[in-house]
């Protein structure tokens, strides 16, 4: 199995307060990996190490080794920008430019210079958009405002909004905290299907959705890693008992 | 229940009637606060009415003005004294002896020199230039017979409004016996025409106040109100921009911050303090310049800008940075492209506001000389000019009655220009908002 990202030792600090403890774990490439936890375990903390989004939080202080195919993700010759194209997001509140569905998609093949012409352009969001699961429901409204999608379409365009950069890594912080169960389904298939082309770390509150979509799953609790395995393993028979008691719904 | 004894259920009433008390004391405060909230209302709209009714009826006078038409000779001698009807020629002809002559046909009996004189004050001098403009026009009417409509005086238009000088010494008076009688036969003959006054939109200031304009003034505003704009507005919003986007929290961007809420409360005349002392002093710039008047309100309206757009900035969601961000923009990118964008209608906002706060000024601008007496239309930015609040200070410092009229249609052009403003901050704001 081919490692695509690996934490070895990393520590985040958020002024005083210490939210992650040297945390060694691997990401592997094609494979959807769950990070489950309580709230306040350092989770989410975790996967914002893993594209430098925590460079933005003020006071938050990063310490040991991220890597990207072996590669220092935090060395001063590497461009963030470059990084978050390979590395991309989608957050837990469905936040959609206020622009059109295809602004919203165009956006980041804009900036990044992807597209060559108009009709590049127009075919790249299309082809996110149907790799989404979007395409159908808003093809003939492409100018329609992003904002005026229901809370799962918005959910899916903004995961149509991170492919169309063609980044490596997804990482996607609770995407379905906000949505109800029909959307939810509809974005857990989402995942599934993307898994084969793009490496996918899934911060969830919801252990069956860990159970369902993930291949490994990851148990973080007091701001560190407890337990990490392939998530057959981890929701029948966990190592730790912690990991159980958790699973069990005795805590969290 | 009737059987848990004697006491309870009396004292239920009891709790009840309490509980009852006090709902009832509840719903009289409740609409005594509703009350005082009305009357406040009233009292406010009652004094705005009141201070519009009394500027709107003092600016009927200024509204009309009134005008004779006489019968004129256009004698080539008096109009076109170098015989040769050049436009030089036709502008120094003596327009203001043939409407003497003419308005003199009118009343064969006058016949002493001071008594035509006193005649020919009836006119106002904007008769002679009207009607040296229709000969330079129109050089043909040269040797024909024109009806002319001929500006009257001040001081004829006001008798012939009513205004009487009951209890003013007859010598001391503006209008003799004798013109009074003359403009009531005029009037009788139905030679007085009453009509709108077109010019005090269209000219420049006069000591006469039948042809005096706002139109100066006007243009003064607008030059002085552009450089406030071109200025306040790009460095506003970068220097907003700039803090509540790039810059660490720190010392030293809290000093900032304070001061730029204390530069917000500084007095105007401050601003015009520094303007004279720095713009005019040291960089030796135009005195009575919308430039200057300009840099100094700029400079006024600036803290005003970067508050509002500041705050307009901090109410964009971070989730659309995060989102900016997450697909790989650059911080700038994030910024330019999203949140300012989504801060557009509040930044557009705070400047309108403070532009028209700008538009109100006369403090500042009084220490930069723009209180000068002037005539000239203002063509560029380092013309001598005036504003409307500075043009509203001066007629109402002027010494002729029908000033005061002038005075009140003036400052409802200025109430006009500021409630046009305010509505296009209103228009813009829910324009970009149903935009998003």
């Amino acid at each position: 199995m081919k490692v695509k990202m690996q934490t070895r030792g990393l520590d985040v600090f958020y002024g005083e307060k210490q939210a992650l403890q040297s945390v060694d774990l691997e990401i592997h490439a094609n494979e959807v990996t769950a990070l489950i936890g309580p709230s306040g375990c350092g989770k989410s903390t975790y996967l914002r190490c893993l594209n430098r989004m925590n460079d933005v939080v003020p006071g938050c202080r990063v310490s040991g080794d991220v890597t990207l195919d072996g590669r220092d993700i935090y060395d001063s010759k590497l461009d963030v920008v470059k990084l978050r194209a390979r590395v991309g997001m989608v957050f837990q509140k469905p936040n959609p430019f206020p622009k059109s569905i295809y602004e919203n998609v165009a956006y980041g093949p804009r900036i990044h210079g992807i597209a060559r012409t108009k009709s590049d352009l127009d075919e790249l969001v299309r082809q996110s958009l149907r790799k989404a699961g979007l395409l159908e429901e808003v093809e003939s409204r492409l100018d329609e405002s992003g904002t005026s999608l229901s809370g799962g379409q918005q959910q899916r365009l903004c995961i149509a909004r991170a492919i169309a950069v063609s980044p490596e890594v997804i990482l996607m912080d609770e995407p379905c905290s906000a949505l109800d169960p029909i959307a939810t389904a509809r974005v857990e298939e989402l995942i599934d299907e993307l898994r084969e082309q793009f490496t996918i770390v899934i911060v969830t509150h919801s252990m069956q959705q860990a159970a369902r979509v993930s291949q490994r799953t990851a148990f973080f609790h007091l701001g560190s890693l407890v337990e990490v395995g392939e998530t057959g393993k981890i929701f029948t028979n966990p190592a730790e008992k912690r990991t159980q008691d958790y699973i069990t719904g005795r805590f969290g | 229940m009737s059987s848990d004894g004697a006491g309870r259920p009396e004292r239920r009433e009891e709790v009840e009637e309490r509980a009852d008390r006090r709902l009832r004391r509840r719903y009289a405060s409740e609409r005594a606060f509703r009350t005082a909230g009305l009357v406040a209302i009233a009292f406010s709209l009652s004094a705005l009415g009141a201070l519009l009714g009394s500027i709107v009826l003092d600016a009927t006078g200024a509204l009309t003005v009134h005008s004779v038409r006489l019968e004129l000779d256009l004698d080539p001698a008096q109009l076109d004294p170098y015989g040769d009807r050049s436009p030089d020629s036709l502008a120094s002809g003596n327009a203001a002896a043939v409407l003497r002559s003419g308005l003199a046909s009118e009343f064969p009996e006058v016949t002493g020199r001071s008594e035509k004189r006193a005649l020919g004050e009836l006119l106002s001098v904007g008769a002679s230039y009207d009607l040296l403009d229709r000969i330079v026009a129109e050089p043909e009417l040269l040797g024909s017979r024109l009806e002319f409509r001929a500006l009257l005086s001040d001081d004829a238009d006001l008798a012939l409004r009513g205004e009487t000088e009951e209890g003013v010494d007859e010598a001391d008076r503006k209008l003799s016996g004798a013109q009074q009688a003359w403009l009531a036969s005029l009037s009788e003959r139905g030679r007085i025409e009453n009509h709108w006054n077109l010019r005090f939109l269209t000219t420049g200031d006069s000591r006469d106040p039948e042809i005096a304009g706002v139109q100066g003034a006007i243009r003064g505003s607008f030059l002085t109100l552009i450089v406030t704009l071109l200025l306040s507005f790009p460095l506003g919003v970068a220097a907003a921009i700039y803090l509540e986007e790039f810059a660490p929290r720190n010392r030293l961007t809290d000093l900032i911050e304070v001061n730029i809420n204390n530069l917000a409360a500084v007095p105007s005349i401050v601003f015009g303090l520094l303007g004279l002392a720095v713009f005019l002093n040291v960089f030796g710039l135009p005195r009575s310049a919308p430039l200057v008047g300009g840099m100094v309100l700029g400079l006024m309206t600036l803290p005003t800008v970067i508050i509002a757009a500041r705050a307009a900035l901090s109410a964009v969601p971070p989730s659309i940075r995060e989102a900016a961000l997450g697909v790989g923009a650059s911080p700038t990118q994030a910024v330019l492209h999203h949140v300012v964008p989504q801060a557009l209608p509040g930044i557009l906002t705070g400047t309108i506001i403070g532009m028209a706060r700008a538009l109100g000024e006369t403090a500042p601008l009084l220490m930069i000389g723009m209180v000068a007496f002037i005539v000239d239309l203002p063509t560029g930015p380092t013309d001598p000019s005036t504003v409307l609040p500075v043009q509203i200070y001066l007629w109402a410092e002027a010494p002729e009655r029908a000033f005061a009229a002038r005075t009140a249609a003036a400052i409802l052009v200025l109430l006009g220009f500021l409630v046009t403003m305010n509505s296009v901050a209103v228009w813009v704001r829910r324009r970009f908002e149903s935009r998003v």
